[in-house]
């Protein structure tokens, strides 16, 4: 176990944190505002991969090709809110998790139709491929923009949030949304803009998503799934808790991956520390999840009201 | 007068029209795959594949019209035992052909083949129905599931690699492959990587393997985690610094979603698009004039399933209803498979050779297979003397 590895482990649950986070940013804001859980968050990071990989085909630059998948997921975004998910913010739970769901299968079908059942190519610009040398380590440069643009993201909202009206507006809402509709804030408006930033944001996690993994049918799923662990461990509707739960959640996977195999083939012979490190590794961050729903069902990073 | 003639005509109409009904009544086969979803794409080229010998053939398959009934498995077995059902018990097929993935092969064999239908599997090969629970009435045109990881283990033997590490998703198939590979590498691997099934993400299993510096990697990552993980692997730097050998990974469904990353990387199955013998160029030929891609090796052992039912029903000039002489017939292979010589072992499953690829671009500049060895020559799977049926 040499401090290389834990360095590059660190790189790489930090990468996989920001990707989370551009996902989590999004869904946590629809949770805590209109307390709406939408599954097909994992489709809107699934529609922005598959916009950047065919702008990329067309042979439109890689930077381009990114604003489109943003822009694209957000309008996306934007029709599904107004179009049918709107309708099913006063309803139960129940409803718009099967609404939802039902989302994330129509998305796949749609792609599948459109661009085949196989993964769809995508692979790193020239001018981004290669590694860089860091401490000591070769790392690959894709990785360091994922996670520059990542922490760009990051900041660019807590500036939006915190030192802007829309922001502002936000954080009340994400408080008490009844109360800013009734001081005479367009809430459906607010709503609409906050599910397209949302979306968009999910699009982009989708474009950087696009060159380091396969672009097909359902990758959104997997995401999904470890963005939900993210909000839940962050605590709901906090911008903050998602960028750290993000991290967090990140750095715990990848390495509680690398190392809790290696932790536990010092105690248990060989072919007993093969078989359970892997397995307890993969349930690390759900174990981590629980143990903070027990302990601080709020999230370790609640939204601070008042 | 008038009256009794055209009942004449009538009778006369009603009889030419039975006639025809009986020579045209068609031979029903359903075919099931998974066709939806992130899986649907080695079904379709299942089914792409046999639709192309019926299409060419007329309709027919051994001069007899057949009726292929289409059914989408979804990767679920409940769903297939229900297709199942429907296919034997409303449709009464005579034939059931296709069939993805193992646990879907798993869930519908012993139900199939009781009912003494006759199953003719074009992918999944669990090694219980290649070993105790074989079936006079199964047959496969691809491999015992092992096999595939068995070639890459003979060929890392023949290499004298000295370092090796192997990386298989946490679960039965992957433990199952890396112990094919294992079969014939005998030296003791360096490590064994055991990611979660479907994720995403490769770096922390790729900063290890940086870490250990092995001089080679055996990888079994089918589906989207191969692709994920070749792009990876990749970028990392590794490509040509650490041989990358793949089963059921670098797949000419993965290759081009992979593109350059995948260029080197080796592998190994029964057949690739650019062998030389006569059926196989009509095949790739027919296959890319047809679909615009180059075909799977799913694609060639759904090619091949289909030409086996057609030689099959010519020997017994479309009488399936009698099952032993259609056995006989299914057994004999009457037909020129894309990979060259084809036999059934006593478990009908196919005794072949399995050669070792390297992902390359073509003239056109697609991604590819080419052959580059032939570690096992004409073998047959380590489940045959398991299997009750004789000869």
């Amino acid at each position: 176990m040499s401090a290389t590895l834990i360095i590059s482990q660190l790189l790489n649950g930090l990468q996989l944190g920001v990707l989370l986070f551009l996902m989590a940013a999004g869904l946590t804001l629809v949770f805590g505002i209109m307390n709406f859980v939408n599954l097909a968050h994992g489709s809107l990071y699934m529609i922005g991969a598959y916009i950047a990989a065919a702008l990329v085909g067309q042979g439109v630059p890689f930077v381009f090709a990114g604003v489109g998948a943003m822009l694209g997921a957000a309008a996306l975004g934007f029709v599904l809110e107004r179009t049918a998910l709107a309708k099913l913010y006063a309803r139960d739970h129940l409803y718009q998790v099967l609404a939802t769901f039902g989302l994330i299968l129509f998305f796949n079908e749609v792609v599948r139709y459109f661009w085949g059942a196989s993964a769809v190519y995508m692979d790193v610009p020239a001018g981004l491929n290669g590694t860089l040398t860091f401490m000591g380590i070769n790392y690959p440069f894709f990785r360091f923009v994922i996670i520059a643009v990542g922490l760009g993201v990051g900041l660019a909202l807590y500036l939006i949030i915190h030192k802007t009206r829309l922001g502002m507006l936000i954080r009340a809402g994400a408080s008490n949304a009844d109360m800013v509709g009734v001081l005479g804030v367009n809430i459906k408006l607010l709503n609409t803009a906050v599910f397209a930033l949302g979306a968009g944001l999910a699009g982009l996690a989708g474009f950087m998503a696009g060159p380091i993994l396969s672009v097909q049918p359902g990758m959104g799923e997997p995401v999904l799934i470890l963005t939900l662990v993210v909000i839940v461990t962050g605590g709901i509707g906090s911008i903050r808790g998602a960028f750290l739960g993000a991290i967090i959640i990140g750095v715990v996977d990848t390495m509680g991956r690398t190392f809790l195999p290696i932790i536990f083939g010092w105690f248990l012979e060989q072919g007993l520390a093969q078989a359970a490190g892997p397995a307890v590794a993969s349930m690390l961050i759900y174990l981590l999840m629980a143990v903070v729903l027990a302990l601080r069902p709020q999230g370790l990073f609640p939204v601070k009201h008042g | 007068m008038k009256h009794k003639l055209t009942a004449l005509a009538v009778c006369a109409l009603a009889s030419v029209a039975s006639n025809l009904a009986l020579a045209q009544a068609p031979i029903k086969i359903g075919f099931m795959a998974e066709l939806s979803g992130p899986q649907g794409a080695l079904g379709q080229d299942q089914y792409d594949a046999f639709m192309l010998v019926v299409e060419q053939n007329g309709g027919k398959l051994g001069g007899v019209p057949v009726q292929v009934l289409r059914e989408d498995s979804q990767l679920k077995p409940e769903v297939a035992v229900q297709i199942v059902d429907k296919l034997i018990e409303k449709e009464k097929v005579p034939i059931i052909t296709g069939v993805t993935f193992s646990n879907v092969m798993m869930a519908v064999h012993k139900k199939v083949t009781e009912k003494e239908v006759f199953l003719i599997g074009s992918n999944a090969g669990p090694s219980p129905i290649a070993g105790v629970s074989c079936s006079p009435f199964y047959f496969s045109t691809s491999w015992e599931n092992g096999q595939q990881a068995e070639v890459v283990g003979k060929y890392a033997r023949d290499q004298k690699m000295s370092k090796v590490i192997t990386i298989a998703p946490n679960y039965q198939a992957g433990r199952d492959f890396v112990n094919g590979f294992r079969r014939w590498y005998t030296t003791p691997t360096t490590g064994e990587l055991w990611p979660a099934v479907n994720q995403p993400d490769f770096s922390s299993e790729i900063a290890q393997i940086q870490a250990a510096s092995p001089t080679a990697v055996f990888a079994f990552l089918p589906g989207g985690m191969g692709v994920n993980f070749v792009k990876q692997w990749s970028q990392a730097g590794l490509k040509n610094k650490i041989v990358l050998m793949t089963a059921s990974t670098t797949d000419g469904i993965g290759l081009p979603a992979m593109g350059d990353a995948a260029l080197g990387v080796i592998s190994g199955t029964f057949w690739g698009p650019d062998f030389k013998n006569a059926a196989n160029q009509k095949f790739v030929k027919d296959f890319e004039a047809k679909y615009k891609r180059i075909p799977s090796q799913y694609a060639a052992q759904a090619y091949d399933s289909a030409q086996l039912l057609d030689g099959a029903i010519r020997a017994v000039k479309g009488n399936v209803g009698d099952k032993a002489a259609f056995r006989k017939a299914l057994k004999s292979a009457p037909f020129k498979s894309v990979r060259g010589d084809f036999a059934f072992g006593n478990n009908h499953f196919p005794v072949q050779s399995f050669h070792a690829f390297k992902a390359v671009r073509d003239k056109q500049n697609r991604m590819t297979l080419e052959t580059i060895d032939t570690p096992l020559v004409k073998v047959v799977d380590g489940y045959a003397d398991k299997c009750p049926i004789k000869g």
